[in-house]
């Protein structure tokens, strides 16, 4: 543990990740940075495809064999990350950095018990007696809400639930106490009532035990339920970041309006907007923006080139030329889209830059209608 | 930050690079047209899963040399019969009570030979030798080839034919029929199926009485018993395989809606459940062949197979066994022979399956 | 889950007896095919070899009772008289030859097992590189290729012109070239089945948790890769042994060993039919047993199998 003095708990700057398929070569990651500070829940949001997956890969460095890591740095804690030995690598995945899977029942090894899974997470990293390491695994049972450890410490994967696998697999990721958390798509594997489960299950612990959380989802639901702050990724790139009041609230770029608005909900009858056009052919990505193509406000500058990232608020970035139009063109600092359920176009200066109540409220509810079930 | 400058528009990186095409800079702000942005969405192309497939076939270089392999070899057993100058059964020693155009080597002219080369007769060169008889051994070899061919494809078109009838039935009428029908599969997939040819050929060997018929018995017992037994036996594999693709496609759509608009069950089956099974089944017609010619030659080589003088490239091999010492390249050739045909149709089957078995793809 | 595998295993032993019914029936009425009789149709049959022929099957009596005698004798192993090698009993002579067979059997199964998973697992950790690559097209070859073909060049090479093992099997190191002949094919899909399986386990999640929780990937390779891996070898112990007695025909031929399969065989051209029958069901039965005893230990082996 180094006792160094730094910013943010994890910085990622230029991140460039590549794989090779018998198609060509993949561009997966194109640019990436981002910051995360000590205690704060990250979302990334983005389809298949956008990079979210691998990035969070990329930070624990289990990367598949055909991919590589081109270009660009990845410090935590203060230390680099790329180029580091296998063993300082080691010692942090698991111990510093914990990762939690999509689908909890491939997660485990079927062949052996949860007990002997648990004890191995705390014995790899902590010189510990195995009944310690029994001792720990029935705490942290306990803690992520399984009854009756004991027994449950015998017991086979196969012998679960998605719900409950999930929550030993959580438990198993947490047992070393790590600073930071990087959950991939926790929830998409399970049903709707259990995922709300889950959320409140992270949310719950994360206040507990502080640590930092990235939170990877497709899910826009999920990012609002627990998520401070919002990546939004398309084609490796980050189009947007912004807390998650401003990406829910003042979305800016095509994309993120676009997701936002393709969400059903059962306010009123607006036609569900999806977004047209096919995904990004990620072996060959175009020279300008890689939305372009399916982006409504599409000019002829989007597909020469890549927009470079505006600061539209100290927690507001985009990448987006439809932004720097409208800000050359109405000269403001804030832009906004059209609240997102109402149609008509609100011109918005910095006096009233807070969208009205009523409004708020029902996009509130909306949103947090995915994954409650009230 | 959002002050405009001298008009041009800031944030969009444009700058003052090239004065001279201030102009059309402006023009990249306009909204870009459909076609634009068309033109802009690189897609792949699409293909069918057939194309798709011979594609990655013959980019595989195992699987293209196995089929070159496998077409000369075809050539050369139907070709080569008709003009070689030699017959398998003749015995040039016997014939001309010569005993020096026995065991030749490759290529090598016996003295009797060298003789009538010497008297201005020009004699066709015995390309792999002769072996102990006289017999020109490539056109035996050839023959050999021709016969492992031959029951290579029809026994696997027998168990093509059984078994995807079989399997197709007891796949598309399901319940009571198909327990029964798979029952019986379980039973006969569970006999030692190569002792049971054994004991099927040894007997056929000395019971059936095939004169009458100057095909059948130039191929001998041994040939018919291994057709009669992959009658009997080696079907339920293919049957099996079947049965589960008829079973998951049973399921599709389109199926429920062929029965909505009244066609019977064996129509089904034909026009639809089977041509979509089609990937699956030439890949395992494919490999079932060479496992025929692995049978074929084993039976030859204990015995069992072809009479002679018909040549078997097993039989061919295990005759050349008593020789090892002295005429090695009696032995070396058949076995070169055999293990190129196997392999190459080996190779050819599973580079089949990895370009078009479904369940493979990525 | 006690009750399951309970009635699991009395199902494959039904199965299992079933088979062992069919083979009995299906020797006993080929044998009916052959024009005269099996036994009366050889004219060289002494005197007393046709008298305990006669009280063994009771020749003379009605197809039915013949049955009935077969079966009892087929279900104890007693063959009765061999009719070629006089004075001897077939199931005499079968015992004697298979305490050769089936430790050369038992020999090439371990050296399969052993090797065939440790170069699968090698090949897969390798992939695609140079080690990979050989070790795949060794195994393709040595199952392509009919093991008569690399017996027999097997013994051109190492007998014949390196002159390193004896040609034949009356001393102990004239059996070593054969064991490790018969062995080579199991070996080659033991390999092949291992490197599949490996590979398929390598792409686990659980592997990739594995490696998140910050094991070491000899850990990973060792304790879960491996265990998991090993699971489809199980199953093919039945088979594979079902291979050992076909590929020792073979072998015991080529290489002159004094075994059952090369009994077996010279009793088919010397047309010694209790020899052969006797032969086939005792085979049967020995396949049958190792094809149960390979299924059960497949599901104890891999707890979340289901009961078929």
């Amino acid at each position: 543990m180094t006792a160094k003095n730094y910013k943010h708990l994890l910085e990622v700057k230029d991140l460039h990740v590549s794989f090779k398929i018998m198609a060509g070569k993949v561009e997966a990651i194109n640019g990436v940075s981002f910051t995360l500070d000590k205690g704060k829940i990250l979302g990334i949001v983005g389809e298949s495809g956008s990079g979210k997956s691998v990035t969070s890969y990329s930070i624990m460095q289990i990367v598949d064999k055909n991919g590589h890591i081109d270009s660009g740095s990845i410090v935590f804690e203060g230390e680099e990350m790329l180029g580091m030995s296998k063993e300082k690598l080691r010692n942090i995945r698991g111990n510093r950095i914990a990762m939690i899977f999509q689908d909890p029942m491939t997660a485990l090894d079927p062949v052996y018990t949860i007990g002997n899974q648990l004890e191995e997470a705390v014995r790899t990293h902590e010189n510990v007696s195995k009944k310690e390491a029994y001792k720990r695994s029935i705490e942290m049972l306990n803690l992520v809400g399984i009854n009756e450890p004991e027994k449950r410490m015998k017991q086979y994967p196969f012998e679960f639930s998605g719900g409950m696998l999930q929550r030993i697999v959580i438990g198993m990721a947490l047992v070393c106490k790590p600073d930071l958390l990087i959950a991939d798509e926790p929830t998409t594997a399970l049903d709707v009532t259990i995922q709300a489960q889950i959320i409140e299950l992270l949310k719950d612990i994360q206040e507990k035990m502080g640590m930092a959380i990235i939170l990877i989802t497709h899910d826009l639901g999920v990012v609002a339920a627990i998520c401070d702050e919002v990546d939004v990724m398309y084609a490796g790139r980050i189009v947007e970041r912004g807390t998650a009041d401003e990406i829910f609230y003042r979305p800016a770029h095509e994309y993120t309006k676009g997701l936002i608005n393709s969400v059903p909900t059962l306010a009123d009858d607006h036609e569900l907007e999806p977004i047209k056009g096919n995904p990004v052919n990620l072996t060959r990505l175009p020279k300008g923006c890689a939305f372009a193509p399916r982006c409504s406000k599409c000019m002829k500058i989007c597909l020469e080139k890549f927009p470079d990232q505006i600061e539209l608020s100290p927690n507001h970035y985009t990448s987006c030329f439809e932004t720097v139009r409208l800000l050359n063109s109405e000269g403001i600092i804030d832009i906004t889209a059209k609240p997102t359920v109402e149609e008509e176009k609100k011109e918005v200066t910095e006096e009233n830059r807070v969208v009205d109540e009523p409004a708020k409220e029902k996009t509130i509810r909306e949103i947090k209608k995915l994954v409650k079930d009230d | 930050m959002t002050t405009k400058n001298s008009g041009m528009p800031i944030g969009f990186g444009l700058g003052k690079k090239n004065p001279l095409s201030f102009q059309v800079d402006l023009t990249l702000l306009q909204r870009a047209t459909e076609d634009e942005q068309a033109a802009a969405d690189i897609k792949g192309k699409p293909s069918s899963f057939f194309k798709d497939g011979l594609v990655r076939l013959f980019h595989n270089p195992v699987a293209l040399v196995s089929f070159i392999a496998i077409i000369l070899v075809l050539i050369a057993v139907i070709v080569i019969p008709e003009v070689w100058p030699y017959s398998y059964d003749l015995q040039l020693g016997t014939y001309y009570s010569d005993g020096s155009y026995n065991n030749l080597s490759p290529m090598e002219y016996g003295t009797a030979e060298l003789a009538r080369i010497a008297n201005g007769e020009t004699i066709f060169p015995h390309l792999f030798g002769t072996d102990s008889l006289g017999r020109d051994y490539f056109i035996r070899v050839i023959y050999g080839a021709r016969i492992s061919l031959i029951v290579g494809l029809f026994a696997s078109i027998i168990v093509l034919i059984i078994g995807s009838i079989y399997g197709s039935i007891s796949g598309y009428f399901g319940g009571k029929v198909d327990l029964v029908m798979m029952r019986i599969v379980d039973i006969i997939y569970s006999l030692p199926d190569l002792l049971i040819i054994i004991l099927l050929a040894s007997i056929l060997k000395t019971t059936l009485n095939i004169d009458n018929s100057a095909f059948l018995s130039a191929l001998g017992t041994g040939m018919i018993s291994i057709f009669i037994v992959f009658a009997l036996l080696y079907w339920v594999g293919m049957a099996r395989l079947v049965r589960g693709q008829i079973l998951t496609i049973k399921k599709e759509d389109f199926v429920l809606a062929s029965k909505a608009s009244g066609a019977s069950g064996f129509w089904i089956i034909f026009k639809h459940l089977l041509p979509n099974s089609i990937s699956v089944i030439i890949i395992s017609v494919t490999l079932q062949i060479p496992s025929a010619i692995f049978t074929e030659s084993f039976l030859s080589f204990i015995g069992l197979g072809v009479s002679a003088p018909m040549p078997s490239l097993g039989s061919l091999a295990s005759d050349a066994l008593n020789s090892i010492s002295s005429y090695p390249y009696l032995l070396i050739i058949p076995a070169c022979i055999i293990s190129i045909i196997i392999l190459a149709f080996n190779l050819f089957g599973d580079g089949l399956r990895d370009s078009f078995d479904p369940k493979l793809q990525k | 889950m006690n009750s399951k595998f309970l009635s699991y295993i009395l199902k494959r032993l039904i199965m299992a007896v079933v088979t062992v019914f069919a083979v009995i029936t299906i020797t006993f009425f080929a044998m009916q095919l052959i024009p005269g009789g099996p036994f009366l149709a050889e004219k060289s049959i002494s005197a007393e070899t046709l008298a305990l022929l006669e009280a063994q099957y009771g020749l003379d009596k009605p197809v039915f009772i013949q049955y009935l005698n077969y079966l009892k004798g087929a279900l104890i192993w007693d063959f009765g008289p061999s009719i070629k090698k006089t004075g001897r009993f077939v199931t005499d002579i079968i015992f004697s030859d298979f305490k050769v067979s089936g430790i050369i059997g038992l020999i090439a199964l371990l050296i399969a097992t052993f090797t065939g998973s440790i170069l699968g697992s090698l090949a897969a950790t390798h992939q695609n590189k140079v080690g990979d690559r050989v070790i795949m097209v060794l195994s393709t070859a040595s199952i392509a290729l009919p093991s008569f073909i690399i017996a027999t060049v097997l013994l051109l090479l190492f007998c014949v012109t390196l002159k390193w093992f004896p040609a034949n099997g009356t001393s102990i190191a004239g059996y070593i070239l054969p064991t490790i002949t018969l062995s080579l094919y199991p070996m080659a899909y033991i390999t092949r089945l291992t490197r599949s399986s490996t590979l398929d386990i390598l792409n686990q999640d659980y592997i990739k948790m594995a490696k998140a929780k910050g094991l070491s990937n000899r850990k990973v390779l060792f304790k879960h890769a491996l265990r998991n891996s090993l699971t489809p070898v199980i199953t093919y112990f039945g088979p594979e042994f079902a291979y050992i007695i076909t590929g020792s025909l073979v072998v015991e031929q080529i290489f002159a060993i004094p075994g059952l399969g090369r009994d077996f065989v010279s009793s088919i051209s010397n047309r010694d039919y209790p020899m052969i029958m006797g032969t086939t069901i005792f085979l049967t039965d020995i396949m049958v047993i190792m094809l149960l005893v390979s299924d059960i230990l497949y599901k104890v082996a891999d707890p979340k199998v289901d009961f078929d």
